[in-house]
């Protein structure tokens, strides 16, 4: 069975909001419906995002750090939100673990948004029905796309690929490889809801060096280095040799 | 949470038709097994009575519909009775309706065939369509409240308390206004319908108090560093990937300050409980309709700051990653 999902790299991510603003370019356009938005060039923006770019500060001045960290629908192998919807307009997808919002059966009552711990659902305030991360289900498996562009958008304008996308349950495939090398964890693992999309942890590159491989013990020059020197009142090596 | 007043009026207006149907068939049973007098005039009594519970529920199906962003597709949402409390509360209330015009209907013509004998007990139709009416009114308090309490993140509502609490409210204001209603058409059920108001009120008081008591002692199990999973004690949120807001920081966050939640309990706390107990009290002795209609209208308010509360105290994970509100 294949579970499609993202893999969030947090150590390369440097929150610059390409995935965000080519996320909302490719499904606002989307055969999908337009994602209305109120006041977007006014005061106090507001709008329907599938994926937002949020920002933390780990750590008390002057050891922080600053972590980005992207925010979308982690289409969950358990999905809370789906058994909930009494319409069936929310539904996971058999055949690659997506999990969808039928625009055309959903009644906006917004109770799988309450049921999504999250925070990963947005009703549209226009259009009233619910919205969320569809990992571009109209661009991966469009065959009119050259095979390298049939993934997500936010995958394909992420200047600094952090994010990976592929079959998590595959375990040769990138994002396997990904997770299981670098840590790759879920977000609130204490509700079971086993979440497709991973994150990979913050990571410092350090190596430990000990002084003995600094400098080393039986080095030849340091041995000669080590004769003692004659006093001023002793004959030189040249003194002695010299005659 | 933020609490929305079509989902309070639904909750509390089917709550006050529920509890009605349910007081005026416990006091058919009981002048059945004649431990009450049989009421005066049963037609208006108990027809009129349904047509009034079945005023409150057709508000709160009225109410329920401003929930919706399309209620013109409300009928899909029958489909997934299997999976959600959602889709069974909505099969529930209208099956419980049909069911309670029914009763309503064979009370009002007296068109009441005996069915069967059960020793002196004499089965008669409306007591048939009265016993699936209770169940279903009970069923509809369960498929309500479990809305709620099978959402285990939620932790203020994933309780039995939840059900306890909306089966019991519901109850208790069907019964003050039976007896209000008693008071006007059946004044010698007056007494019968004012004791098991407070009964029931007194009741409620003490598993709505258990409720306060769990929630305020409640250690969630989500944190922001399960959240986003770093671990460090200190991590701040420095922006949450919008400006003006957005539907995460409308829908789940009351907005209001501790002390005006504080204000509220305690308003909700003297409304629905010891006010409406002691004007039952005063009505009771006098069997005043006014005093005891006032009872259940100060109730009823005190109900609607009651459900406020439940939704405004429930905490969602969501928000743990909108904290620079
Ligand atoms: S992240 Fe939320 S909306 Fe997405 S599948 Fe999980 S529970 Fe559902
Ligand atoms: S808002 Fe739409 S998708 Fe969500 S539970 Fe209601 S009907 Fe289902």
């Amino acid at each position: 069975m294949t579970q499609l999902a993202l893999v969030i790299d947090l150590n390369v991510c440097v929150g610059c909001h390409a995935c965000v603003t080519s996320c909302k370019e490719w499904n606002t356009s989307g055969t999908a419906g337009s994602m209305s938005d109120d006041n977007p060039y006014g005061q106090d923006p507001t709008g329907t995002f599938f994926n937002r770019v949020q920002t933390f500060e780990v750590g008390t001045y002057p050891n922080t750090e600053t972590v980005h960290f992207p925010k979308s629908c982690l289409h969950c192998e358990d999905p809370p939100c789906v058994p909930v919807c009494p319409t069936g307009a929310s539904y996971k997808r058999a055949e690659d673990g997506i999990v969808l919002v039928d625009y055309d059966k959903c009644i906006g009552c917004k109770y799988c948004s309450w049921a999504c711990p999250y925070g990963a659902r947005e009703i549209d305030e226009h259009l009233k029905v619910m919205k969320k991360c569809t990992l571009c289900v109209d661009r991966i498996y469009d065959t009119a796309l050259p095979e390298t562009e049939r993934k997500p958008a936010c995958v394909l304008a992420c200047p600094t690929s952090a994010r990976l996308f592929g079959d998590v349950h595959d375990p040769e495939s990138q994002v396997s490889v990904a997770i299981r090398e670098n840590g790759g964890y879920q977000l609130l693992p204490e509700w079971g809801t086993n979440p497709a999309n991973h994150y990979l942890p913050r990571r410092k590159t350090r190596i430990t060096i000990h002084e003995d491989e600094l400098e080393r013990v039986d080095n030849p020059l340091k041995k000669e280095r080590r004769q003692p020197r004659p006093g001023f009142d002793e004959p030189t090596l040249d003194d002695v040799t010299s005659w | 949470m933020h609490p929305a007043f079509s989902v309070i009026f639904l909750t509390t207006l089917i709550g006050v038709g529920q509890g009605l149907f349910l007081a005026l068939f416990t006091g058919h049973l009981y002048s059945v097994i004649k431990v009450v007098p049989m009421s005066a005039d049963p037609q208006t009594f108990y027809g009129l009575g349904s047509l009034v519970a079945l005023v409150f529920l057709g508000g709160g199906l009225f109410a329920s519909f401003f929930h919706l962003g399309h209620p013109e597709r409300a009928w899909r949402s029958a489909a997934r009775w299997r999976t959600s409390w959602l889709s069974r509360e909505v099969i529930v209330l209208p099956g419980f309706m049909g069911m309670l015009t029914l009763y309503g209907l064979v009370q009002y013509t007296a068109w009441n065939p005996v069915l069967t004998n059960l020793g002196p007990i004499i089965v008669d139709l409306s007591m048939v369509v009265g016993v699936l009416a209770t169940i279903m009114a009970f069923a509809l308090f369960l498929c309500t409240a479990m809305i709620y309490a099978c959402i285990k993140f939620l932790q203020e509502w994933a309780s039995p308390l939840t059900v306890v609490n909306y089966t019991l409210l519901g109850t208790a204001s069907g019964f003050t206004l039976a007896t209000a209603f008693a008071a006007m058409y059946a004044p010698e059920l007056v007494r019968f319908y004012g004791i098991w108001a407070i009964i029931i009120t007194i009741t409620a008081l003490f598993t709505r108090i258990a409720s306060l008591i769990r929630n305020s002692r409640i250690k969630h199990k989500s944190t922001l560093q399960s959240a986003i999973g770093v671990r460090h004690p200190k991590v701040v949120q420095k922006a949450q990937g919008s400006m003006g807001g957005s539907f995460n920081t409308r829908e789940f966050f009351h907005g209001k300050s501790a002390d005006f939640l504080k204000s509220i309990k305690w308003i909700f706390l003297v409304l629905v409980f010891p006010v409406p107990v002691l004007m039952i009290m005063m009505g009771l002795s006098s069997a005043a309709f006014a005093t005891l209609l006032v009872a259940f209208a100060i109730q009823y308010v005190g109900l609607l700051a009651e459900r406020w509360f439940f939704f405004a105290q429930a905490n969602h994970p969501q928000n743990l990653y909108y904290q620079t509100i």
